[in-house]
């Protein structure tokens, strides 16, 4: 009877333990914020949860404002945005004993693409918006053929279709006429059998179906010379439909442990990889 | 005795599953639908914009996914109508025995084709069609989206067509050739009048497949939520717009509980299609 107790105590007691140590091994983090950025981040999570067993990061969207949001309310570790924080957000984070530190992840461009037959040149943003918001409807008026303007766009689900509206539309309403396609790969299609379409998609798509679609140089404003969408051109910052995306930290523990591994590891040369792949640019 | 009972009983179970299933999934569409019926109210749905992403004024009326998967149905149940019914004529009175082996095949083999690698030849083959033989801006239109699933419906009507036109009674058809009707007065003043509620069932179920459809018109319609009755323009369906939006709307949102609206609108209108032809159905069996 006194060794059966004894066992049973001892596995109990050996069972606390372990769990203990297991405690101390597992390692959760939170990501929280764009919704452009879930395919990304989640990318790096899973080859990061791969490569280091044990530690467990969770990946959510709401978009960039709740993520920041998050950040300052300490409900989240990381906060991911395609924006910069905004001046409002850091008096809010000081307040609050938080100061938010910023790490540039990936760029990410977008290019403006159009049949080969169109014989329009360049486009600046206010045309561009014109055009997307049904202003401007024949070609025209864009320095072009007498033909009507196809629109197209990507489905309101896409994170492109977001920022599109908030950088190119200044946060207007897209023309109910545009189509609105399933998949950059339908846009692409569209654009090569319509004389008269325009759509939008991102850099990596454009460089692979270049002998199928003329992709347009974009001017910031009328008076500036139009720049051609490239790895290049967004590094520098001079092709105008472009935008970091970034993660933020806390200053006082990003510099330690798992949040610093893991954001170095989205700057390590496998991290940027995985940017490419997911049709980003890389920063450095 | 209790044996055989007991295995009454799991035969009875498993006939009833696609019964139960049918309440499952009408009581889920109406318990997520149910929010956005309290707030912001059914009359939001009745509206001319469908908008589920703005920056200041969402909107979400159903009106144009409605007309759109209205138009495409139509449209698609006319072009199909004839050759669905003519080739069941052709199949089940005139064709021989060797030639009905050759065509049943491969009406099979066209029901069997994904929808998807429907859609693909749509986008790729037939909208450029479309778009150079009517001389449109493009080719992404309704009627492009009614032809492809024309195809799709166009075996199901056959199939269902020719069982109705086969199980007309002999005695009637040698009854009209022996007052000296010819074959083809035969097949058309009584065999096909004969038949004709079953053939009307028939288009009936080919118009809720129709509508049901997803993939291909999602493809080729180019999604635009306009209210418009001109084929040749772009739509919006019920089906393309869960299927397109679905996949990122963030859970329990008024866009979520949206969609979920317009889930029940297209259940409904998909019951009440089956209602019908199953009446038609009834009514030539006796």
């Amino acid at each position: 009877m006194k060794k059966i107790m004894t066992i049973i105590i001892g596995a109990g007691l050996i069972s606390v333990v372990t769990a203990g140590l297991n405690a101390q091994n597992q390692k959760y983090l939170t990501i929280k914020g764009s919704d452009t950025m879930v395919h990304l981040v989640s990318a790096w999570a899973e080859t990061y949860m791969k490569e280091n067993p044990g530690i467990e990061i969770s990946v959510t969207g709401g978009g960039s404002g709740t993520g920041i949001a998050a950040l300052i309310n300490g409900t989240t570790d990381i906060a991911a945005s395609s924006r910069d924080i905004k001046p409002k957000e850091v008096d809010l984070a000081k307040e609050n004993n938080v100061m938010p530190l910023e790490t540039k992840v990936a760029l990410d461009g977008i290019a403006v693409a159009v049949n080969p037959a169109n014989p329009v040149k360049e486009l600046s943003m206010s045309q561009l918006k014109k055009i997307f918001t049904g202003e401007v409807d024949n070609w025209n008026q864009v320095g072009g053929n007498d033909e009507k303007i196809i629109v197209l766009s990507r489905e309101s689900s896409s994170g492109t279709y977001v920022f599109f509206m908030e950088h190119v539309l200044d946060k207007h309403d897209y023309t109910k006429n545009a189509r609105l396609m399933p998949a950059t790969s339908a846009i692409v299609q569209a654009i090569a059998e319509d004389k008269t379409a325009i759509g939008y998609i991102g850099l990596g798509y454009a460089e692979e179906s270049k002998n199928k679609i003329k992709v347009i140089p974009v001017k910031k404003d009328d008076n500036s010379t139009a720049v051609y969408p490239s790895e290049e051109t967004v590094k520098n910052g001079s092709y105008p439909i472009s935008r970091g995306l970034f993660l933020y930290t806390k200053t006082a523990i990003s510099y330690s442990g798992i949040i610093r591994e893991f954001l170095n590891f989205c700057l390590s040369e496998e991290g940027q990889k995985i940017v490419t792949d997911n049709g980003y640019v890389t920063v450095n | 005795m209790n044996k055989e009972n007991l295995i009454k009983y799991i035969l009875a179970g498993a006939a009833s599953t696609s019964i139960l299933i049918v309440i499952l999934i009408f009581m889920f569409l109406f318990k997520e639908a149910v929010p956005f019926l309290k707030k912001p109210g059914i009359s939001a749905l009745i509206n001319q914009d469908w908008r589920p992403v703005s920056f200041f004024n969402e909107s979400f009326g159903i009106i144009p996914l409605f007309t759109g998967s209205v138009l495409v149905t139509l449209l698609a149940t006319a072009l199909a109508l004839p050759f669905g019914v003519i080739g069941a004529v052709y199949i089940s009175e005139i064709a021989s025995v060797y030639e009905r082996e050759i065509f049943k095949p491969f009406i099979e083999v066209l029901a069997g084709i994904p929808s998807v690698v429907i859609g693909f030849f749509g986008l790729v083959v037939l909208a450029p069609v479309i778009k150079s033989t009517f001389n449109l801006p493009s080719g992404l239109t309704a009627f492009t989206g009614a032809v492809l699933l024309a195809l799709m419906a166009i075996p199901t009507i056959i199939s269902i067509s020719e069982d109705a036109i086969r199980s007309v009674p002999k005695s009637y058809k040698e009854a009209s050739l022996a007052l000296g009707a010819s074959k083809l007065q035969t097949i058309w003043k009584v065999t096909v009048p004969a038949a004709l509620s079953g053939i009307v069932a028939a288009v009936m179920l080919g118009m809720g497949r129709v509508i049901g459809e997803t993939m291909a018109v999602l493809m080729v319609t180019g999604n635009a939520p306009l209210t418009a009755f001109n084929p040749f323009t772009s739509v919006r369906t019920m089906t393309a717009t869960i299927a397109a939006e679905m996949g990122e709307v963030a859970f329990g949102s008024i866009h979520y509980r949206a969609l979920f609206c317009v889930g029940i609108v297209l259940l409904v209108v998909t019951f009440i299609i089956n209602l019908v032809a199953q009446k038609f159905l009834r009514k030539y069996k006796i």
